[in-house]
This record gives structure tokens, sequence and C-alpha cells, in this order.
């Protein structure tokens, strides 16, 4: 008796090991649910790392208008959110070495257009996840970007139009938010470096709580146009935690109106 | 009993919506259950509740109407009858699907029937009212105070009204000029629009909300603009008066089964309809300390009632209270990515036609001079 409940109790824990090693966490951390039975991902959430510059690994580097900006403007160094090097098509590659030697006039950023996805997750803003049983939305602060994912199967359409956030469907597997996205038009980067992507962009983003105040943020980005293979970032997103933390209207249009427009003013006119 | 009560009342409301005459058949009107004059049913609802127990109005909801925000000059009665409101509307319809002359720029732009988005074309909620506010009694808005009046003098006095270009004239310029973006309207720039900052009342078109509930906040989405506003129910303070906004800062309370929502730490500059001016904004002239309090009921299953006060001591001399209901929209949704200053080629074309227009000027003066 005692030596198969022994058994039995050995069986569960070298399975819970398994899982463990499988997910390379250690014990997973399960998180507190919402009402209808979901880990609950709702506050108030923000990447720290230099992936908005670059998303490859990189030395720190002059920023742009040095006689004025110097070092406060500079490019920090960072290890990179990619597993390895982008596997660039040829071509795709050249695109972005041109990219990147004209970001000034073609960085969407500059001109305040929505910052697409995956970029929208770790440019160094806030952004809050609201979270029902039909839609886990995501409300950025820059440009006030917003995505909605849909969760109940009845909304999950095909895209009926291509957009900057894409379309996506969501859906639960175990710990995991998994949100697939699709719809994406090809006028997005992936950062400041001039890294982009077609608009058969096909994005797989799974969002895992590790901890009460930390996600795991891992995305599966698929664009056979662009890319040898499909590829894999990942990062840790961390809640605010600050009482009361709150978005701050950041709506940059007219920040960026001289950029995109100020080459058609009357000349002499500011 | 009340099963049979809901479903005529059903009828009747579906019937007072689609009918173009407004005729209810007698057979489906039953006295103890007809709606008020505004469209407020008259029989109770019990609100459903979302998972997180607040009284739900999640879904997608419209504010269309035809009903401007003051009384008509000339009109004192406070609901016009079922008849006469046919007429206004099917007026209103009228002047909506008059074929445009062609070559016109409302022929090539401002034909929103064309895309579906004329308001003759989506449901709206059934009002009688003359007018949406309904206070003061006299439905006006009240007068200025001495400060407002001075404060609105000085802007309308600083707001330049530039040269228009060769070939343009003001009309065209709407007020604004063209020597740079900062001459053009601010909705044209796509930096913010009627309908989407509080308090919400019906624009042209695209009158449409999204109302979002999770625990401890409602989030009304608006597809203008995508603009999200996200309203926290726990009771924390307003921020400093130093960081205000485009469409102030929302703090949410429920009060039984009405949202009151008050917002403040506005960035004045809708009120102000600087040199920018904003199409469609009824309520200008307001000071960015302004009070606006909203309330927001489900009345229906497919209705809220949605009622707004204005409360600004530095520009009038009392608050002033307007309610514009809001419909079940059908379907519902989705709604579409409203990525405006993305798509806005409207501005470079007027600028470059702008400057286009004044090269080929200087050239005729320079061949006319040889």
């Amino acid at each position: 008796m005692r030596n198969r409940y022994a058994r039995v109790m050995m069986a569960t824990a070298s399975l819970g090991l398994a899982v463990a090693t499988v997910s390379g966490q250690g014990p997973a951390y399960r998180a507190p649910r919402t009402t209808d039975g979901k880990p609950n991902l709702n506050g108030i959430w923000q990447a720290i790392n230099t992936a908005h510059w670059d998303i490859e690994a990189h030395s720190a580097a002059p920023g742009v208008l040095n006689e004025q900006l110097g070092a406060a403007y500079s490019i920090p160094g960072g290890h990179g959110v990619v597993e390895g090097e982008l596997p660039y098509r040829p071509e795709a590659l050249a695109k972005k070495t041109e990219n990147f030697t004209n970001r000034l006039k073609l960085d969407p950023e500059i001109k305040c257009y929505l910052p697409g996805v995956p970029r929208a997750m770790y440019m160094p803003y806030p952004f809050q996840i609201m979270q029902n049983p039909k839609h886990v939305m995501m409300f950025h602060e820059f440009a006030g970007a917003v995505r909605t994912i849909y969760m109940d199967k009845a909304d999950q359409i095909e895209a009926p139009a291509d957009s900057w956030m894409g379309w996506s469907h969501g859906r639960w597997d175990g710990e995991t938010l998994v949100i697939d996205t699709k719809g994406y038009l090809d006028t997005t980067w992936f950062d400041r470096a001039g890294n982009h992507h077609s608009d058969v962009l096909h994005t797989v983003e799974r969002i895992t709580p590790r901890s009460a105040d930390t996600l795991l943020y891992e995305v599966t980005v698929d664009d056979p146009k662009v890319f040898t293979r499909p590829w894999k970032m990942s990062m840790p997103l961390y809640r605010r935690v600050e009482r009361n933390p709150e978005l701050v209207e950041y709506r940059c249009i007219e920040f960026a109106e001289d950029a995109v427009y100020g080459h058609l003013r009357k000349p002499g006119t500011k | 009993m009340a099963r049979r009560f809901l479903v005529s009342l059903g009828v009747l409301a579906a019937l007072i919506a689609v009918s173009p005459l407004g005729i209810v058949p007698a057979a489906a009107q039953a006295p103890a259950a007809a709606a008020k004059p505004n469209g407020t049913p008259a029989r109770a609802y019990v609100v459903p509740k979302t998972p997180d127990g607040q009284p739900d109005l999640s879904g997608f909801w419209t504010n269309s109407t035809y009903i401007p925000l003051q009384r008509p000059n000339g009109v004192t009665k406070e609901f016009y009858t079922p008849e006469e409101m046919d007429k206004l509307e099917q007026a209103a319809k009228a002047r909506e699907d008059e074929q445009t002359v062609p070559g016109t720029q409302q022929d090539v732009h401002y034909d929103d029937g064309q895309f579906g988005l004329a308001r003759s074309q989506g449901k709206f909620a059934r009002n009688l009212r003359t007018g949406l506010i309904v206070d003061p009694p006299d439905g006006r808005i009240p007068p200025q105070t001495e400060e407002g009046k001075k404060r609105n003098a000085a802007i309308a006095a600083a707001r330049k009204v530039g040269t228009p270009p060769p070939g343009f004239t003001l009309r065209d310029l709407t007020g604004g000029d063209l020597d740079s973006h900062r001459g053009i309207k601010i909705d044209t720039r796509c930096i913010m629009m009627a309908a989407v900052p509080p308090p919400l009342m019906s624009p042209g078109y695209l009158p449409n909300y999204q109302i979002i509930q999770s625990p401890g906040y409602v989030t009304i989405l608006v597809e203008r603009l995508h603009d999200a506003r996200i309203i926290p129910l726990d009771g924390r303070p307003f921020p400093s008066e130093n960081v205000r906004s485009w469409v102030g800062v929302s703090r949410g309370r429920w009060e039984g089964n009405t949202l009151v929502v008050e917002t403040r730490n506005s960035n004045g500059r809708v009120q102000a309809a600087e040199r920018g001016l904003m199409a469609g904004q009824p309520i200008s002239g307001g000071s960015p300390d302004m009070t606006i309090t909203e309330r927001f009921t489900r009345v229906s299953p497919d209705r809220i009632d949605y009622r707004f006060t204005v409360d600004d001591p530095k520009t009038w001399t009392k608050p002033f209270t307007a309610e514009v209901p809001f419909e079940r929209m059908d379907p519902q949704g989705p709604f579409f990515e409203h990525a405006c200053h993305e798509g806005n080629y409207s501005i470079s074309i007027m600028l470059n036609n702008a400057r286009l227009a004044e090269r080929k000027a200087a050239e005729a003066i320079k061949k006319g001079s040889n």
C-alpha cells in the first residue's frame, strides 16, 4: 500500500519536474484568476530593454544631431531580443540597410504613425491590458494605438481590411494567452534600425505570467516575402506598480507635423 | 404577462424606429408601456451584470441624431409631435439623398451617402426633443460671464485669417490659411474630432462607440480616431493640473445603475476653437477648467440614456445639461481601425496645391512684366 502510494507520489513529482524542465522556468507560476477563470493579465505593463532601438544585439552608438543632443540622445547598446540574427532574404537585407541609412525620412515612428506589432509592445512607454471574456484590449500610450484581440470564436473572422495594428484572434493555452495576428499593412517597422516586414506578416505571440508583476512575452514572426524562415523574439514585460498607475495622453501628431509637412510650407513661414 | 409587455414594447420601439411615418398600429399600443417623448422606455429594466458585477453597458452604441444642441430660434416647446419629427427626419434624409451637382466640392468629397455614412442610413434612437439641452428650461446655452466674453473676444481677435493663395477663397480654407499645416483645421489634421472628447454629442458621421468593461474600469472606445477613454472606478484623485489632454482625464463611479463620469484636466484647445478650427463643435468658448459630468444608464436592451452637464463658472453664468440617447448598433461591430493621420493625404495635397498656385501666379507676374 505504502509502496504504491510512494510510487504514485514519485511519478507525480517527476511529472511536475518534467513540466518545469520543459518550460525551462522552474515551477510554473499560477496567476490569480479573472471571474471567468482565466489568468489575469489586467494592468499596466512596459518593456525595459533597447529593442525599440534595435531588436538585434548592438553596441552603443552615436545618435543624430550630436552637436546639440550629444550623449543624451545617443543609442545605448543592447543584447538583442531576437534568437540569433534576423534571417533576411538578400534583397530584404539590402532594404533594411537602405531603411537605416534613410531612417530620419522613413521611420514611421518619427511621423507619429501607428507603431504596429510587435513594436508597440516594446516601445519605451506603458500600455494597459484590459481583459473580459470577449476581448483582450491593449491600449498603448504612443499615438493612442489600440489592439483588439478577439477571444470569442464567433468574432474570429478573417481580417475585413488590412490595418497598421493587424487583426488578432486570441485563445488560452493553459497559463498562456496566444495571439494570432494577420491582416497587417507593410507600413510599420520592428524598431528604429529599419528592420521591416511585408504585408504577409503573420505573428503568433505568447503572453505568460511569470510572477505577480512580470509577464514572459514571446513572438514568432513569419514573413516568407522578407525572411527565409520564421524567427522568434522574447522578453519580459514589467508591471507598473506605482500607486494609481495611469497612461498619459501621448497624441503625437502635432509633434510630427513639421517633419511630415514642413517641406510644403510657404517660404518664409514658420 | 410581463413577457407580453416586453414583446409589445419591443414591437412599439421597432415600429417607431423603422416606420418613416411614425404610425403605430392600434393593436401594438399599450398606453401603460408607451415610451416617454424622449424615447426612454416607461417600464423599468433589470440591467444584466458584467462578470465582475458592474451594470452592463458593454457593446457597440451609436448616438446618431438630427436634434441640435440648442432649441432652434422660434421654437418654444420642449417636444415635437411624432408627425412633426417625422417631417424633420424625412427632410433631412431628402437632403442627404439629394444628387449633388457633378464637379462641385460637395459631389467629390461630402456625399456621405455614397459610403453608407449618412445619418438616415443608420440606426438612431427615437427622440422627440426639439433640442438636446434639458436645463436651462429654455433649451439654450446660458449667457457667458464677463470673463468668458473677454477671453473669447481676445481669442477671436488673435485668430489670424491668412491671405488665401491665388485661386482659393477663404471659404475653401474655412477660416484658416494654407501657409502651413498650422492654418488647417484640427480635425482635418486628424488631431481631434467632434464626438471624441466628452461631452459625447453626435457628429455628422461615424457616431460609433464601444463600451468595454473590465474589473475597476469602464473604457469608451470611440471609432473615430480609435480614441480610448479609460475611466478608473477606484475613486483615485484627478492628476495634477499640469497633466492635461485633448479629451481631459475622467474618473467614474457607479450610483446604483448609473455610471457617473467626471472629466477635468482639459487642455482647453477644443473649447478655444483656435486657429485650427474644429468642425461640428457646438460647445465652444469654454475654459480649460470646465468640468463635464456624464451619466450613463442602461434603460433597455437597446438603449443607454446619456446625460451630460457642463460646469464652467469661468465661462457661463450657470451649468447646463443635455441628453443624447445611445442606441445599440446592429450589427454589433466590429470597429475598423481609423488610421486617420496615417492615411491623411489631404494636408499634403492642399499645401502642395497652394504652393503651386503661388508659383504660377508669380510666373504670370514675371511674364507680364517682360
